[in-house]
């Protein structure tokens, strides 16, 4: 009997430890997260002002601010996303109201799964062939555009895929009952329906296409224009690469310090205002459902 | 009644055509999937008029501007198959500890903190965490461990498991919950602890989709060039130590490329790597496509 409560009060023991450690890697998550925009907040906030904000680089990029490219990663998000929005829902509605099992949909599931596990700098390397070099585009903001959007087009087939998956069947059921044609019950009763859900997603593909580097370098972004971009063939800067060039391969690395935790910090808040938006807007969703 | 039947006529054939449309729309993927492998090909495969695949790809020296040039990416194999190795042994224990208290052991309000959490650290751009680990952490670790420079393969590692830790954790996370109710239930029943039925029962249950999680973490490793480009040190040798600098092949491309004349050796050198580089993805995501489709869990049978 003593023998059988001690082998008990050993196995709650490592019951116990265990948990810990549970605990213990979920915290060391937090704390990572934590310390990260903690060291950018700190180091950051005094670079970011009004001039900052809304003014070119000066002196060779020393001082100044940072317009030039919030403008740009604003318009390469924005063309991203309208390329890879209506291709992926399309998908999705092509994926989930029509598609049966088969040896095709498995294709198509495996190539969108590939496409996902594509390596960021292959996108740039594909793009530099196929939009600026083979289709004559030149770096310019529209080759990156659609090589951002091609990186985002299995997040939001994925994202907009669920959203139509949790529409309830009886909804199309009722619409079909009605007389109403398949695509007069996707159009009129499903797609409105989860409406929601793919406009999260939409928020998350633009939030990734918005901090992605290495797609843009060899096809979109420079190290400094002067100017705005006035059409879609022009050169741009753009935030995440302003910040690899300015750490990195700028002429006075340490006496823009300030500016390179600046700009990293502007990413910072967009990209997670962008995410925490989804994320409350879909915590909302999921409590009405 | 004619009018009637024309019109029903009219519908389905328009129908038809809508099906049509968002079957060519949903076709998209694999096209540009081939689109990639095309042009990589297309780009990368003049280098082999100058060297052999042998010489390419087991060559030890990576030296493509000197005169004559040497292209061997074997340096570059290696230091990206060691980072990915290293980030591997710290975020697969953490991405499936954190995933294992998020689904056993975490309250739901807990729960309702931890996962935007996680969420966020997979939302960080890979520039900030490679900005993060060359100003924040390189010198602090060149500091404690006294070593030359703090852009090394140890650091890059560390960096690169924060990156995939949100993949393996989330995939992990599904693959649990999705081990039905009553396996869990009957263990309990049984008197076995928590601890032992995740051991025993959950685990070996859920070890299809754990492991697709962990291939897919580790794809994503290999293939992140930001921190690598900014964090491993940029050295093209093979690495004796984890404090040493390296140049995997991510880094190697996203570094050179704009140098790289167009249509040089140089530049079909680097399509080249991309080739190997997006072999070695493409590797990962077909394993793990089998793994999760050849030992999917139907119910509490197939256990």
């Amino acid at each position: 009997m003593n023998k059988s409560s001690s082998l008990l009060r050993c196995r709650k023991l490592i019951q116990v430890a265990v948990f810990g450690l549970f605990r213990l890697s979920a915290a060391i998550n937090g704390i990572a997260l934590l310390v990260v925009v903690y060291f950018l907040v700190a180091r950051g906030w005094r670079a970011i002002n009004w001039t900052f904000l809304t003014q070119p680089p000066k002196e060779a990029m020393t001082e100044g601010g940072i317009l030039p490219c919030i403008v740009g990663t604003f318009c390469l998000s924005l063309g991203a996303i309208l390329v890879a929005l209506p291709i992926g829902v399309a998908s999705a509605i092509y994926l989930n109201e029509y598609a049966r099992p088969g040896r095709l949909l498995r294709a198509i599931r495996i190539g969108i799964n590939n496409l996902a596990g594509v390596p960021s700098v292959v996108f740039g390397l594909f793009g530099l062939a196929f939009f600026v070099v083979w289709l004559k585009m030149g770096v310019s903001v529209l080759a990156g555009s659609l090589t951002l959007g091609v990186l985002t087009l299995p997040v939001i087939i994925g994202s907009s895929e669920e959203a139509l998956r949790s529409v309830p069947d009886t909804y199309r059921e009722a619409s079909l009952g009605l007389g109403a044609t398949k695509w007069q019950t996707i159009y009129r009763v499903v797609l409105p329906a989860a409406l929601p859900g793919i406009l999260t997603g939409a928020i998350l593909g633009i939030s990734r296409a918005a901090g992605e580097t290495a797609p843009i370098m060899f096809t979109a972004a420079v190290f400094y224009t002067p100017s705005l971009p006035t059409s879609v063939f022009d050169e741009i800067m753009a935030l995440p690469y302003h910040i690899y060039v300015l750490a990195t391969a700028g002429t006075e690395i340490e006496a823009t310090r300030h500016l390179q935790y600046g700009t990293a910090l502007v990413l910072i808040v967009l990209v997670f205002g962008l995410n925490l938006i989804a994320i409350i807007y879909r915590a909302r969703l999921q409590r009405r459902m | 009644m004619r009018k009637n039947s024309q019109t029903g006529e009219g519908r389905q054939r328009k129908e038809r055509i809508i099906r049509f449309f968002f079957f060519s729309v949903a076709l998209t993927s694999i096209t540009i999937l081939t689109l990639i492998v095309v042009f990589l090909f297309w780009e990368g495969l003049p280098i082999f008029c100058k060297v052999s695949v042998y010489d390419f790809l087991f060559g030890r020296y990576w030296y493509p501007t000197d005169d004559p040039p040497d292209f061997g990416i074997f340096p570059l194999i290696v230091a990206s198959l060691t980072v990915t190795a290293m980030s591997a042994v710290i975020s697969i224990p953490l991405g499936v500890m954190t995933a294992l208290y998020l689904t056993e052991s975490a309250s739901a309000r807990l729960r309702e903190w931890v996962k935007p959490i996680v969420e966020l650290l997979a939302a960080l751009p890979s520039v900030v965490i490679g900005f993060f680990g060359m100003v924040i952490v390189a010198p602090f670790l060149q500091e404690i461990f006294n070593i030359p420079t703090g852009l090394n393969l140890f650091n890059a590692s560390l960096m690169l498991a924060f990156m995939s830790v949100p993949t393996i954790c989330s995939i992990s996370e599904d693959a649990i919950y999705s081990v039905p109710l009553e396996l869990k239930e009957a263990s309990l029943a049984l008197g076995a602890t928590q601890w032992e039925t995740i051991a025993r029962v959950i685990l070996p249950a859920s070890l299809s989709g754990i492991s697709t999680a962990i291939i897919l973490g580790m794809s994503r490793a290999i293939g992140e060039t930001m921190v690598v480009l900014m964090i491993a040190g940029g050295a093209a040798q093979l690495p004796s130590s984890i404090f040493d600098p390296v140049r995997p092949m991510p880094a190697s491309i996203a570094a050179e490329m704009a140098e790289a004349p167009f249509r040089s050796d140089h530049y079909y050198a680097l399509f080249a790597t991309g080739v190997v580089l997006f072999a070695f993805t493409l590797l990962f995501n077909l394993v793990s496509e089998h793994i999760s489709n050849k030992y999917r869990q139907v119910g509490a049978a197939t256990l």
